[in-house]
């Protein structure tokens, strides 16, 4: 019975990647079409363009966003590492102090983080808006670090408590034993041993800010720290049918995710399944 | 022996106050308010602007788009998921493959595969070029101005969108599942379907409450979507609560009206997403 290869193996095979090309299609489309002149945006859709305009790919990287493509992908990054490492960092050391100080207050915490991560986001935006620009920080780095900091931080803490609690503390006793401070044990023992949730913890948090665009459109519009969806919408408020300059555009924006996906989808598919069942 | 200090604590809970709760807050407070986001006074107008919500037709439209995308998006992703786990399941040389590929609209910027869609129904776009070549010309529509149509090529979207997400969990699921338990089934000579029904489906039970509150809440949260593809026209025919909390807002500078649209969404998705999963649970436990 043991996972033969039978005739019908082969035809649920079949089927799936009929229907993985048909998923595909619409990428497909994404490629031809920025690879097209613009007299033939019109026309034959799905033929690929002879000979293809790569320049379409230099006009959308210098016109896209305030100071072209490549400062909205810095924007991006920036913004989204930044985010990453403060949740990271702030998110362990919270979670080890709730997961090896068990009581009252602990626990009431934890459910807090809780709560927060079901409070939905669209109720905060306005608030959150009126809060940051009365400090100044609309439209800057700090300001959307911030945000993104503390919006993700309860699906941050949630995750690794639950991976904290898990583990013995043995390793940290030892540590303490041979005479190890505070720090020394998180960074030296701890730390390390985060090392599978961290990367589920940066993944999910890392993607949802990388493509988020309801509150970078909110925060960032017409700065010129816009991230890539929202010179994306402005490019495309621009250019409005000019597709093969739009979908060069949307082809640079997508090459980080793509080419992250490539390298690492099965962590990425793993942590998601992982993260949202625990 | 030293216990780990309080202090490593407070950074994240000061943010998680502060970002999350202090501003849900707030945002209830506006909402009772005509406050226009600029002057230093904000009249308490009481319901009056929850009592606009309701009269006016297009916020009772975008209140009625809002639990349709969700709906709709809910029962195709959850039924093409789970179809899509339970073909790739066991046994495919090509399963990593295939599952990436599923899950790859998901991770890509959903503003930016929206206008990709967009594309494809717009008049002289990809679909109805297709509908051309292949002698259906009649068939052709503005799909995207067109308001009966262009709620559903929403919905296209959305479902190519989520269904990948619902897949992963399915899957995830469907790992736990014994293979023995799969095999004696077989020899029993059980029916697909009885199978399905009595041994499959009720030890999947976890996987459906999770896949069906995310795809919920993400259906309810609709929003790159209806910017890409229609802006929430055409004549507000595929609005949502999430586009009108955004507009009266920030290009209308209403923020009492816009916080008390954005509460009336959050309650939505509370009080949906809590009765859906306490209904589910109660199922599971039934199984």
């Amino acid at each position: 019975m043991k996972n033969r290869y039978t005739w019908r193996t082969f035809s649920r095979e079949f089927i799936a990647l009929i229907l993985a090309a048909i998923t595909l299609i619409p990428l497909y489309l994404l490629l031809v079409v920025a690879l097209k002149p613009s007299k033939d945006l019109f026309t034959s859709a799905a033929v690929p363009p002879i000979p293809p305009q790569w320049g379409n790919f230099a006009t959308a990287w210098e016109n896209a966003g305030e100071g072209g493509l490549g400062n909205a992908m810095l924007s991006s990054a920036i913004i989204t590492l930044g985010s990453v490492a403060f949740l990271v960092v702030l998110g362990s050391l919270c979670s080890w102090v709730l997961a090896r100080r068990p009581g009252r207050l602990s626990n009431s915490l934890y459910i807090l983080f809780l709560l927060g991560i079901i409070l939905p986001f669209q109720l905060s935006i306005i608030p959150l808006y009126v809060g940051l620009r009365a400090l100044g920080l609309v439209g800057t780095y700090a300001g959307m670090i911030l945000l993104w900091t503390g919006v993700m931080m309860p699906l941050a803490v949630f995750l690794y408590t639950g991976f904290v609690r898990q583990l013995p503390p043995d390793y940290e006793e030892a540590a303490r034993m041979d005479g190890a401070g505070t720090f020394r044990v998180f960074l030296r023992v701890v730390f390390p041993l985060l090392r599978p949730i961290t990367g589920t913890v940066a993944i999910l948090t890392g993607l949802f800010i990388w493509n988020d665009f309801f509150a970078s459109l909110i925060f960032l519009s017409g700065t010129d720290h816009q991230t890539l969806p929202v010179a994306i919408y402005s490019f495309v408020g621009e250019y409005v049918t000019q597709w093969n300059f739009v979908f060069a555009a949307v082809v640079i924006a997508l090459v980080p995710i793509v080419a992250f996906f490539i390298v690492a989808q099965r962590q990425m598919i793993r942590g998601f399944a992982g993260g949202i069942r625990g | 022996m030293r216990r780990v200090p309080w202090l490593l604590a407070i950074p994240a809970v000061v943010l998680m106050l502060g970002l999350r709760f202090v501003p849900a807050i707030f945002s209830g407070g506006y909402a009772f308010t005509d406050w226009n986001g600029l002057s230093l006074d904000a009249n308490p107008v009481g319901f009056d602007n929850f009592v606009s919500i309701f009269t006016s037709e297009i916020t009772r439209n975008a209140v009625f788009h809002t639990l349709l995308f969700a709906l709709f998006l809910l029962v195709f992703a959850n039924v093409f998921g789970l179809g899509l786990a339970m073909l790739l399941h066991r046994g495919l040389k090509s399963r990593n493959f295939l599952r990436a590929v599923f899950f790859l609209p998901f991770a890509l910027s959903h503003l930016a595969t929206g206008y990709v869609w967009q594309y494809i129904f717009s008049y002289t776009g990809a679909f109805n070029q297709f509908l051309g070549a292949v002698g259906l010309t009649s068939w052709q529509k503005t799909w995207l101005a067109d308001p009966d149509w262009s709620f559903y090529t929403i919905v296209v979207v959305l479902v190519w969108q989520y269904t990948g997400v619902a897949m992963i969990i399915y899957l995830a699921g469907l790992e736990g599942i014994s293979e023995e338990l799969d095999d004696a089934v077989a020899v029993d000579g059980a029916s697909w379907w009885l199978k399905f029904r009595r041994v499959t489906l009720p030890l999947l039970a976890p996987s459906v409450t999770i896949a069906s509150t995310l795809t919920l809440i993400y259906g309810l949260g609709a929003f790159d979507q209806v910017i890409a593809l229609t802006g929430g026209g055409p004549v507000g025919a595929t609005e949502t609560l999430a586009t009108l909390v955004v507009k009266n807002t920030f290009t209308f500078g209403q923020f009492g009206y816009g916080s008390a649209l954005a509460l009336l969404l959050a309650t939505i998705v509370a009080v949906l997403s809590i009765t859906q999963t306490s209904i589910l649970r109660w199922w599971e436990n039934r199984q």
